[in-house]
């Protein structure tokens, strides 16, 4: 209770720097906030393309059926294999035709029917990552019977590098402003405590614990992170709801990832105080 | 109780502030530090209080020793050492009850034990009458008071005053220094850092310890190491 009402004191001798060190925090906090939105964004569109991700085994006219029949069940029982389809000339054929209804009629008049019999292969969502697509199109094409196996290898490689490069950003932005916020925080809570220098050396004279001293100043700098990530949740918030309005329609973040941020920026706020405090109570003693 | 062996202290000037002192206050004495201006009476009760680290020797106080001492041990060294300066070091905005009270407080003090112990020291200083007046409201012999209650607070084995008389009038000063004696009566050490010759001359039954220019020149017990 005595730690929370000085740090409530700390907070009101200083206001301005407060609201700079919030400020500083939010911002921080705020562009990892984007690009978390982006990347979460990009997760949620690569588990609706990843569940279009297939392996499509091409097989040779001369391929027996039954043959076909027990590969079929075999790649069904590769832990990565969701199902595999067989697909015969005919059904391909037809399929083609459907899709394609500016070549039906070329296709209608085929004699001979050019396109081969397939095994559609779907993956289990966890296995859908270019190294298990991969992995699955090399086994099936290891069947004599199979003539080549085809998947969208360039556009999932690029989805996941976009996905990379997003998470990297959001890192690697985030800790330079949040380092920035940490040095405000730190100018802030070195002020409180030069503010309470009497205080603190009446404290130490006495025999108060360096924990009993540094506490009010921890409290204060969880407060000023987590104002910092609110604000930022804030700023996340408004801008989602402007990028869903005008632009496209985006997925909010998971309540555990804007609680992991929110705690990211109380911890910061801390951690800088800590700092900062620890720094000048061993200025003020020698020991 | 306080032992200090071949103690040096350097701040890096030309000269060391403290050079190879050595003496022993034992439990339940009463010595006067003394000297002039820049003799070193400062630094030798900061080495006790353990705000300074000595350059070289060993300062020794109760079971602690400067050599030894993790920084975690401060709070309880400086809770048998009480320390009281020239300037009083009151907070302002604390009435002289709650001055007293914030040392009990921030070591952790049972609240239900604060208020009783305050009363008794308020008893104990003569200020009994004058709980609830500020800093400022006091007279000065009145805040060194104060000032002696809050270093007893957590009842110290040694107390170490620097000039506490200096900012007082002869009246206030005598008064301050029977308090000192009537501390020392019930079994704590009083080291007091003092240039007040008239002070010395009429108590000159007390020890005497004299520096001059950081050197331990004079030791009425004339026992310099224990």
């Amino acid at each position: 209770m005595r730690s929370l009402r000085e740090a409530l004191s700390g907070i009101r001798r200083a206001p301005a720097l407060t609201v700079l060190s919030v400020m500083a925090i939010g911002l921080s906090v705020f562009s990892i906030g984007l690009f978390a939105l982006t990347a979460h964004n990009i997760d949620v569109a690569l588990s609706d393309v990843e569940g279009r991700v297939e392996v499509v085994a091409y097989l040779r006219d001369d391929a027996s059926e039954e043959l076909i029949e027990i590969a079929r069940h075999e790649i069904e029982s590769y832990p990565e294999v969701e199902s595999a389809r067989y697909v015969s000339k005919v059904e391909a054929l037809y399929e083609a035709s459907r899709e394609l209804t500016e070549f039906s009629d070329v296709y209608s008049d085929l004699e001979v029917n050019p396109l081969p019999a397939s095994l559609e292969i779907a993956l289990r969502p966890d296995f859908r990552t270019p190294v298990d697509v991969e992995t699955v199109a090399d086994r099936v094409t290891s069947y004599h019977f199979v003539e080549e196996a085809r998947y969208g290898r360039e556009w999932v490689d690029r989805i996941y590098s976009l996905r990379r490069v997003a998470g990297g950003a959001a890192v690697i932005l985030g800790l330079s402003f949040a380092f920035g916020a940490a040095l405000l925080i730190g100018i802030a809570v070195r002020m409180s405590v030069l503010a309470r220098a009497r205080e603190i050396a009446v404290m130490q004279t006495v025999g108060a614990t360096d924990g009993y001293i540094r506490r009010p100043f921890l409290i204060e700098g969880l407060m000023t992170g987590l104002g910092g990530g609110l604000l930022a949740l804030a700023l996340t918030f408004v801008t989602y709801q402007a990028v869903e309005r005008t632009l496209v329609s985006l997925a909010w973040l998971p309540d555990l990832w804007t609680a992991a941020g929110l705690a990211f920026a109380g911890i910061l706020g801390m951690l800088a105080a800590g700092r900062a405090v620890r720094r000048e109570l061993r200025r003020l003693d020698v020991y | 109780m306080v032992q200090f062996r071949s103690v040096t202290k350097s701040f890096g000037g030309s000269s060391p502030a403290v050079l190879d002192v050595s003496f022993h206050l034992r439990k339940g004495e009463f010595a006067f530090l003394t000297g002039a201006s820049g003799a070193g009476k400062t630094t030798i009760l900061k080495l006790v209080h353990m705000l300074h680290r000595p350059s070289s020797g060993e300062v020794r106080v109760s079971r602690y020793s400067s050599s030894r001492i993790k920084r975690r041990d401060l709070p309880d060294l400086r809770r048998r050492v009480g320390y009281i300066f020239q300037d009083f070091r009151l907070l302002e905005n604390l009435t002289a009850e709650e001055n007293i009270a914030f040392a009990l407080q921030v070591t952790g003090t049972a609240k239900a034990k604060i208020a009783p112990r305050v009363r008794k020291l308020l008893n104990q200083v003569g200020l009994a009458a004058r709980a609830q007046a500020f800093p400022r409201e006091l007279s000065g012999g009145e805040q060194q008071r104060v000032a002696v209650a809050r270093a007893l607070a957590n009842e110290p084995l040694v107390l170490l005053a620097d000039e506490p008389t200096g900012n007082l009038d002869e009246r206030a000063s005598s008064g301050v220094f029977e308090l000192f004696r009537r501390i020392n009566a019930s079994g704590t050490s009083v080291l007091m850092a003092t240039h007040d010759a008239e002070l010395l001359r009429r108590h000159r039954n007390v020890r005497v310890i004299e520096l001059e220019e950081g050197r331990l020149v004079f030791d009425s017990a004339g026992d310099p190491v224990a």
